[in-house]
């Protein structure tokens, strides 16, 4: 078996992760080069700290995003694309119990990293193999289109993934080969990963832990941080 | 569309039309095989459509979601402690690998670390699962090929380790056990020792399959050039794991990302395979279980002494903001990517798991190959239903 | 064609009735044991299990619960299925191991059918079975089986033809194709001038052996020839769609014909009925004989199951280059070979 091929593995983790200062050179470094192929494509971008480096761009430079980052920043591990909906879900947590009427719900989007304007947001991820750097791309679905461009022109592993986000969450794939469904049956209404999509199960029987739980006895709580009571007073 | 793929199709397309020639003048007709959702070759309920010539397949396209469970959906209503219970199920054969992501990304948005004692010990059942998924996949590839007999030793010495994993958690197949934090329980009496016997036990049986297995003239002549994945192509798809390596990529999440488990510490290799083939994904496979009993053995040589739990709140509210955290699973990468709104439980939870990449790739792979070579691909690929439909 | 079953005389439908129970405890009797011994005991100890253990002492009458089982069973024909045919493959598949057994010498007078040519006649109608194989792969209007009869087919036509050359072997070593002449060969012929135990043909036809048994073990469908069962891949081809009775006949079929070729192997390579130190001819043979075959018969069944819990199995063009490349050329050489030294010697 001459041609088989091992490698050490290194005796510590690369030098990043040990910066004292919460400043992470490597990952600005990148993103400056990702943002100069990309010009005004980008959007807004935010580094935690030795872990990730998200970037969000336009809708319309979303599937260049991709080859940029496959071809400039020699991103070619294609690890995964989703989708996200910003929207509080109606209907909380689905701990209501039937007996106190439930709390109004906040339904003001508030969106995570990199920032955002609309409901839904897709985002993928991309692994550089070789340099060892990897990179969050995000980029707003316009709400009156839902449709962003493909990524199987740079990725063929990123037929699934649409596939997916596509029965999940609506959103539409344009140029994507066939947007069939993937986990539901054909003919399925409606997208379950949406908030506004109820949780039927929960609906039909309550989730048994809200009857259950009894008030926990008066312990000294030696970590309180205030609001911890019982679980039932969630969302 | 990679070079390599268009060289690939091109070469494929002309081999059709040279054959449709043939085809024309004695005027055959193609079948369509439906392999599954009941068939031993996809254990669980994967189903392949084959569009077939004879017994070559001319195009086949793999069907997944017969066990659909949307945890996904389901996370979105649990706390953080409640969702380690569902996620268990989805690499059901290593299923305390699974956990270990998730609680992870859950420990880096709250910002905490889990003391030394626990870091070790997550990684040595982290280990342990990994050799008692890839035992499995020992026996079931000699199965698939028709060697029944490895699967059975397979199960038998799968048995220690389950038993091991079962005297600190509890549970043989779901240990729950890993926790925000920390662990839930310390090592019980002994057990250091039990697991180290346990551990020779498991590279005998390494040894024992190679005997009986890999050096088979027969097995090498089913796996070798077979359902060849160029690395070009097997980065497109987001391939990982042995899958990865297998086409000569040098890619090991444990050793070039690692992130809260202490791979760094110890005195381990990354095999790699340059043949892209069915065997070399074996191979690297074999080579990874022994591996991985090295590294348990150093682990419970190395362990710290300490607490197992970090100082955490008895209810877990996790700060807003976004994680994503990989590891090297049994199965390739598996990835949490963890969504928080300052709630008791996540926002959005993307799973992203390693076997659905990993089927993904069957339509290409599968296209020219013979109905035999099907059941050898889908076994060296090697994929859990239950993470392909999470 | 002479027949005399017994020293003592008995009307025609006497030694017809005789006859008919005679073939079918050698058949299944023989069948029976393989299934006992090596797929339910021999198998698991090979494996780390215990096998079955509850049914009578150490599991021995597993195999009766099985047929019970088996025979209780609803006899299911899918809705597009040939019925005719469906129904009837499964007889014609355990007819051809029945007329096996009719040519083999059990003993001096114990033998069902003496006939000149012997070797022939068993050849011929073993191969009758792929056309059993082929009707049930065709009848049962399932893809799997279609492919697994067609499998089978084609891997026995070509395993027939090294099997016969192996066989042409030991004919022009013996001179004769009649089974009994060649026991009697055996028996009475010396090797470099010792006499006393015989002249097995395994000694001189070592190679021919070889490819006997490999054959064998390609006609039997057995792995690593077996595609065209394939559980993993065809959900065992030709037999997919066949349930209870009809599938117990199948699976009679599989091990009374290992039991057969076992038989004949035992007869061709290794004196038949005949033991060194025994006399052939004596009428005691006519009871020791056919325990010594049936004990020549399981040795060889234990190397036909050894292999086939050991390895992995073929792949349908490898299994076909195979024969074709290696087998076959092979045995002609044998056979030239066999020649040139019988003109010297």
């Amino acid at each position: 078996m001459s041609a088989d091929t091992e490698t050490e593995a290194p005796e510590a983790a690369d030098g990043e992760a040990e910066e004292a200062e919460p400043r992470d050179e490597a990952r600005e470094e990148l993103r400056d080069r990702f943002a100069a192929e990309l010009g005004d494509a980008v959007v807004d971008s935010h580094i935690a700290v030795g872990h990730t480096l998200w970037v969000r761009v336009t809708a319309e430079a979303w599937a260049t995003a991709a080859l940029v980052a496959r071809d400039h920043l020699n991103c070619r591990w294609f690890d995964f694309l989703s989708a996200i909906d910003w929207l509080p879900s109606p209907y909380g947590r689905y701990e209501d119990d039937g007996l106190t009427p439930p709390e109004p719900i906040d339904q003001t989007i508030v969106t995570g990293y990199a920032g955002g304007d609309t409901r839904f947001q897709v985002f993928g991820h991309l692994v550089d193999v070789v340099d060892h750097h990897d990179i969050v791309l995000k980029a707003d679905v316009p709400d009156d289109t839902l449709t962003v461009p493909t990524w199987t022109g740079a990725f063929d592993g990123a037929n699934w993934h649409e596939r997916e986000a596509r029965e999940m969450f609506g959103i539409n794939f344009e140029g994507h080969p066939g947007l069939r469904n993937i986990y539901l049956p054909t003919g399925f209404e409606g997208h379950p990963l949406r908030k506004d999509f109820p949780l039927i199960s929960r609906i039909v029987k309550p989730w048994p832990g809200i009857v259950d739980v009894e008030p926990m006895p008066a312990v000294e709580e030696p970590e309180d941080d205030g609001d911890a009571g019982s679980t039932e007073d969630a969302s | 569309m990679t070079a390599a793929l268009d060289r690939e199709q091109a070469r494929y397309i002309a081999a059709q039309a040279a054959d449709a020639r043939i085809n024309f003048e004695i005027e055959t007709e193609g079948m369509t095989l439906n392999m599954g959702p009941q068939h031993p070759a996809t254990h669980g309920t994967l189903r392949i459509v084959a569009k077939l010539d004879a017994e070559q397949v001319v195009s086949a396209e793999p069907i997944a979601g017969y066990m659909h469970r949307g945890y996904e959906k389901l996370s979105e209503v649990r706390t953080y402690p409640q969702v380690t219970t569902l996620i268990n199920r989805i690499d059901w054969l290593g299923s305390f690998a699974n956990e270990v992501p998730f609680i992870l990304a859950a420990e880096r948005l709250m910002d905490i670390e889990a003391p030394p004692r626990a870091q070790w010990i997550r990684t040595a059942l982290f280990e342990m699962s990994r050799i008692a998924n890839l035992v499995l996949f020992a026996g079931d590839t000699g199965l698939q090929l028709g060697g029944q007999t490895a699967a059975f030793y397979g199960f038998r010495d799968r048995e220690h380790v389950l038993n091991q994993i079962e005297a600190v958690t509890g549970g043989r197949f779901h240990p729950n056990f890993d926790r925000i934090g920390g662990l839930k329980d310390d090592l019980p009496k002994g057990w250091i020792a039990e697991t180290k016997t346990a551990m020779a036990k498991v590279r005998d049986f390494c040894d024992e399959i190679d005997d009986l297995v890999t050096g088979n003239e027969i097995f090498q002549a089913r796996n070798r050039g077979i359902g060849v994945i160029p690395a070009d192509v097997a980065l497109s798809y987001g391939l990982s794991g042995a899958n990865l390596r297998g086409s000569g990529v040098d890619w090991d999440l444990r050793r070039d990302a690692p992130c809260g488990l202490v791979h760094p510490e110890l005195d381990w290799k990354v095999y790699t395979h340059p043949d892209g083939d069915c065997f070399s994904r074996w191979w690297i496979r074999i080579q990874e279980i022994r591996e991985a009993t090295r590294m348990v053995d150093q682990c419970l040589d190395g362990l710290p002494s300490g607490p197992i739990m970090a100082k955490v709140p008895r209810i877990i509210k996790v700060p807003a903001g976004e994680a994503y955290v990989e590891t090297e699973n049994p199965l390739g990468a598996m990835g949490y990517y963890v969504v928080s709104k300052g709630d008791l439980g996540p926002f959005r939870v993307k799973i992203r798991s390693a076997s659905f990449n990993n089927v993904s790739v069957l339509s290409w792979v599968l296209r020219g190959v013979y109905v035999p070579d099907i059941v050898a691909i889908l076994s060296s690929l090697y994929f859990i239903l239950g993470d392909i439909d999470r | 064609m002479t027949s005399a079953v017994l020293a003592f005389e008995m009307a025609y439908w006497q030694q017809s009735v005789l006859r008919s129970v005679g073939v079918l405890a050698a058949v299944l009797l023989p069948a029976g044991t393989i299934v006992y011994l090596f797929l339910f005991k021999m198998m698991s100890f090979m494996q780390s299990r215990l096998g079955p253990n509850e049914a009578g002492p150490y599991g021995s009458l597993q195999l009766l619960a099985e047929v019970g089982k088996w025979i209780q069973k609803e006899d299911i024909f899918p809705a597009k299925a040939d019925r005719k045919l469906f129904a009837m493959a499964p007889y014609i598949v355990v007819a051809s191991v029945l007329l096996v057994y009719v040519a083999v010498p059990f003993g001096p007078d114990a033998w069902f059918a003496r006939l000149d040519t012997g070797i022939f006649y068993v050849l011929a109608v073993s191969s009758i079975s792929a056309i059993g194989v082929l009707i049930a792969g065709w009848a049962s209007a399932n893809k799997y089986s279609l492919i697994g009869g067609l499998r089978a087919a084609g891997q026995l036509i070509a395993y027939e033809l090294p099997m016969v050359l192996a066989v042409v072997g030991v004919v022009v070593q013996a001179g004769s194709l009649d089974l009994f002449e060649i026991v009697r060969m055996q028996a009475e012929g010396e090797i470099f001038g010792l006499s006393w135990f015989g002249n097995p043909f395994i000694l001189t036809q070592m190679v021919g052996f070889v490819i006997f048994m490999i054959a064998t073990q390609a006609e039997l469908t057995q792995p690593p020839f077996d595609m065209p069962v394939a559980e993993s891949e065809l959900v065992t081809g030709y037999m997919t769609e066949y349930s209870g009775i009809r599938f117990l006949l199948f699976f009679i079929a599989e091990f009374a014909s290992a039991g057969a070729f076992g038989i004949i192997a035992a007869t061709l390579f290794l004196g038949g009925y005949w033991l060194p130190g025994l006399d052939m001819h004596a009428d005691y043979m006519n009871v020791v004989g056919p325990l010594v075959l049936l004990g020549k018969m399981l040795f060889v069944t234990f190397i036909i199951f050894w292999v086939r819990f050991t390895y992995p199995r073929f792949r349908e063009d490898q299994l076909q280059k195979f024969a074709w490349t290696l087998l076959i050329p092979l045995a002609l050489v044998n056979i030239l070979a066999t020649m040139v030294l019988k003109v010297a010697f």
